[in-house]
């Protein structure tokens, strides 16, 4: 089993080393970077490269790592009690199972995403400790013993909302996806738009990375964002000399609504447009 | 195997242990990579880096420790004698000689001077700092430090890359201490919370009232009050004059602090806490408080934060009638201890950088006012600082 990347998603060489070692040696791969930098795209990814079935474990807030294990429906169990039902002679009917045990069971070995692990609560990683490192956990309701029948392959993302403990961060591989290089940009945008003119990517690059380099900004635009405008571009059918040009009037470039989600931006832009003209005149 | 690696990753304060050291050996057991030193730059670094924020720390180290691994070949680029260049020297500066260095001169004046050197030395040079050899912090020659420096004879390596992927240092603003923004103050902010359940019962405790139930044997329902935030703090804002220089670092404090904090109150000062806060900066001669109301108001449990550049004339904090501004009847260190002796923690926030404070008199007044809880206004000096806030109850 090894990850070398797909036809839609470039994987740069320390990305797919990260992604092996972390599959050969079993051990989870925590993935870091700016948002939009495509952390949870990988997940999926790997397993379309992997052929492996993809489980989703979205973490809220008010996630529980309990709820990953299984939870015990005591209300609907204590409804079936007053009303007399069969079922509730056996407790296992009210045990619902989360997507740890759904991963545990399967025959082919899945790939788990655990998605923004640091939106719950700050304990939360290490309630999971055990259960990742030793796949398997213990139904107390049951008294049964679950364990994995494939160590599956465990892909957790954050977007670095909260620290994750020590301990947890030793049984990982970690990988920061960065920034890509224009280089890599291009490779991506290629995976994405194989029929976009050259002229026209090498323009909106250009923009891009200028409007990513504009210092004060809120939020610089990420990869995700630029694909967005891309198709945008593609759809508005947007002649590269268009954005080629430097006429200061239109400094804001076509359909910036994609690239600039933040209303503040938008007006240091314009503002910048506006020093850009006067300084002409 | 890598253990002299490892002890340097451990000695450069990168957070690394056993555990992953030998994780790392398993991979390399295992055939993860091929024989390639980039493959293992890139699987060393995602088994012992956890934190992006060490990745500049562990690039540092990496090129250290293998500096030379792959052989280099020398150029011709020069008429200067290959062995004068060879690598026999490594020399590791200070910061500080790094600084130096620097100021040097720009690039032109060194070509020049490279020029005129080349023409008066004749023999082969090591170390020093002014000929052209291997080793020294001249900035002609190889292997040394200098960023303005101009190599001759050590070319670019086999890979036909100049730097390679560790030497760019690309993580270098991830590293702590760099750069603030409020998403980071928050993150750091987020260490003094301390969730408990107060007020009004509005939530149904589920586990209480089954067991309460099997136990009753009819349906009782238990409720319990929600989960809040319940820490308290009360921020010092120091402003105007010197600190004007820091303003942007205390506004993105002050947005992270509103926005982590539900029960937050500040008040301003200028240079030293006096008998008077105020609320708000335009209107300060007008409206402002007592101090001692403001201590009166809130009790003992609320966390103090002061952040200022306790820069000022000593005078201002040790002395009656010293503020620059109005006769103050007590000196400022009088009500900076009467804070501490109400309030059980209170730090102090200082946007100097903390290599400076050792320079100013003032700065180690108040510093010792408050018995060391002075902390720099960086992610690492924020998260010490709300450490030392969390530790006492």
């Amino acid at each position: 089993m090894k990850f070398e990347g797909t036809k839609d998603y470039v994987a740069t060489d320390d990305l797919r080393i990260a992604v092996n070692a972390a599959i050969t040696l079993e051990r989870p791969l925590l993935i870091k970077g700016e948002p939009g930098t495509g952390k949870t795209v990988l997940a999926e990814e790997m397993s379309k490269a992997l052929d492996a079935e993809l489980i989703t474990w979205h973490i809220k807030s008010t996630t529980k790592a309990q709820q990953g294990l299984y939870e015990y429906d005591a209300v609907s169990r204590l409804r079936d009690s007053q009303l007399g039902d069969e079922r509730v002679n056996d407790i296992s009917n009210y045990i619902e199972r989360g997507k740890l045990w759904e991963s545990f069971e399967r025959e082919k070995r899945p790939v788990l995403l655990i998605d923004e692990i640091d939106k719950a609560d700050i304990e939360f990683p290490n309630d999971l400790l055990l259960e990742l490192d030793r796949m398997e956990f213990f139904v107390y309701e049951t008294g049964e013993t679950i364990k994995a029948a494939q160590r599956p392959i465990v892909v957790i993302t954050s977007n670095n909302e909260k620290e994750l403990p020590d301990a947890f961060l030793r049984r990982c591989f970690f990988h920061y996806i960065n920034f890509p290089d224009e280089e890599t940009m291009k490779q991506i945008i290629a995976v994405h738009f194989p029929d976009l003119k050259g002229r026209l990517i090498q323009e909106a690059l250009n923009v891009f990375y200028e409007i990513r380099d504009v210092p004060g900004l809120k939020k610089k635009p990420s990869t995700s964002e630029l694909l967005d405008w891309l198709k945008l571009l593609l759809v508005e059918d947007i002649s590269p000399e268009n954005l080629k040009e430097r006429d200061p009037s239109k400094l804001i470039p076509p359909l910036h609504g994609a690239l600039l989600k933040n209303e503040q931006d938008v007006h240091l832009f314009e503002r910048l447009a506006f020093l850009a003209r006067r300084e002409r005149n | 195997m890598f253990v002299n690696f490892f002890h340097e990753l451990k000695s450069a304060n990168v957070p690394v242990s056993l555990r992953e050291y030998l994780t790392l050996l398993e991979a390399m057991d295992k055939k993860v990579i091929e024989d390639k030193v980039e493959d293992f730059y890139y699987l060393s670094r995602s088994a012992l880096v956890k934190d992006e924020r060490n990745l500049d720390k562990f690039d540092r180290v990496f090129s250290h420790v293998f500096k030379g691994l792959d052989s280099l070949e020398e150029g011709d680029i020069a008429q200067i004698p290959e062995e004068w260049l060879k690598s026999l020297t490594e020399k590791f500066l200070t910061e500080e000689e790094k600084a130096q260095i620097e100021a040097l001169g720009g690039w032109e004046k060194i070509m020049e001077e490279l020029q005129k050197r080349l023409e008066e030395q004749e023999k082969r040079h090591e170390g020093g700092n002014k000929w052209i050899g291997t080793g020294g912090t001249s900035p002609y020659g190889a292997d040394g430090y200098n960023p303005e420096g101009v190599r001759i004879g050590q070319k670019e390596g086999r890979h036909g890359k100049a730097v390679k992927v560790w030497d760019k240092r690309e993580y270098k603003n991830l590293d702590d201490g760099v750069e603030l923004g409020t998403r980071n103050i928050k993150m750091a902010l987020r260490r003094l919370r301390r969730f408990a359940r107060h007020g009004q019962p509005t939530e149904l405790d589920l586990d209480d009232t089954i067991k309460s139930t099997a136990h009753q044997g009819y349906l009782d329902i238990k409720m319990v009050p929600e989960r809040k935030n319940k820490i308290n703090v009360l921020i010092f804002f120091d402003i105007g004059g010197s600190m004007d220089s820091h303003i942007k670092l205390c506004e993105e404090l002050f947005s992270a602090a509103r926005t982590e904090f539900k029960n937050m109150e500040y008040f301003y000062f200028h240079n030293c806490l006096y008998e008077h806060v105020w609320k708000d900066n335009k209107r300060r001669h007008q409206e402002r408080m007592e101090t001692w109301d403001v201590l009166h108001k809130y009790p003992s449990d609320y966390k103090v934060i002061f952040v200022g550049d306790a820069t000022m004339s000593p005078y201002e904090i040790t002395y009656a009638g010293g503020s620059v501004e109005h006769w103050n009847e007590e000196p400022g260190a009088i009500w900076l201890e009467r804070i501490q002796q109400i309030y059980e923690s209170a730090i102090w926030l200082n946007p100097v950088a903390e290599r400076h404070w050792e320079y100013t008199p003032s700065i180690q007044v108040i510093e010792q006012v408050f018995q060391d809880r002075m902390f720099p206004l960086t992610l690492e000096g924020l998260d010490n600082a709300m450490k030392e806030l969390s530790r006492a109850s």
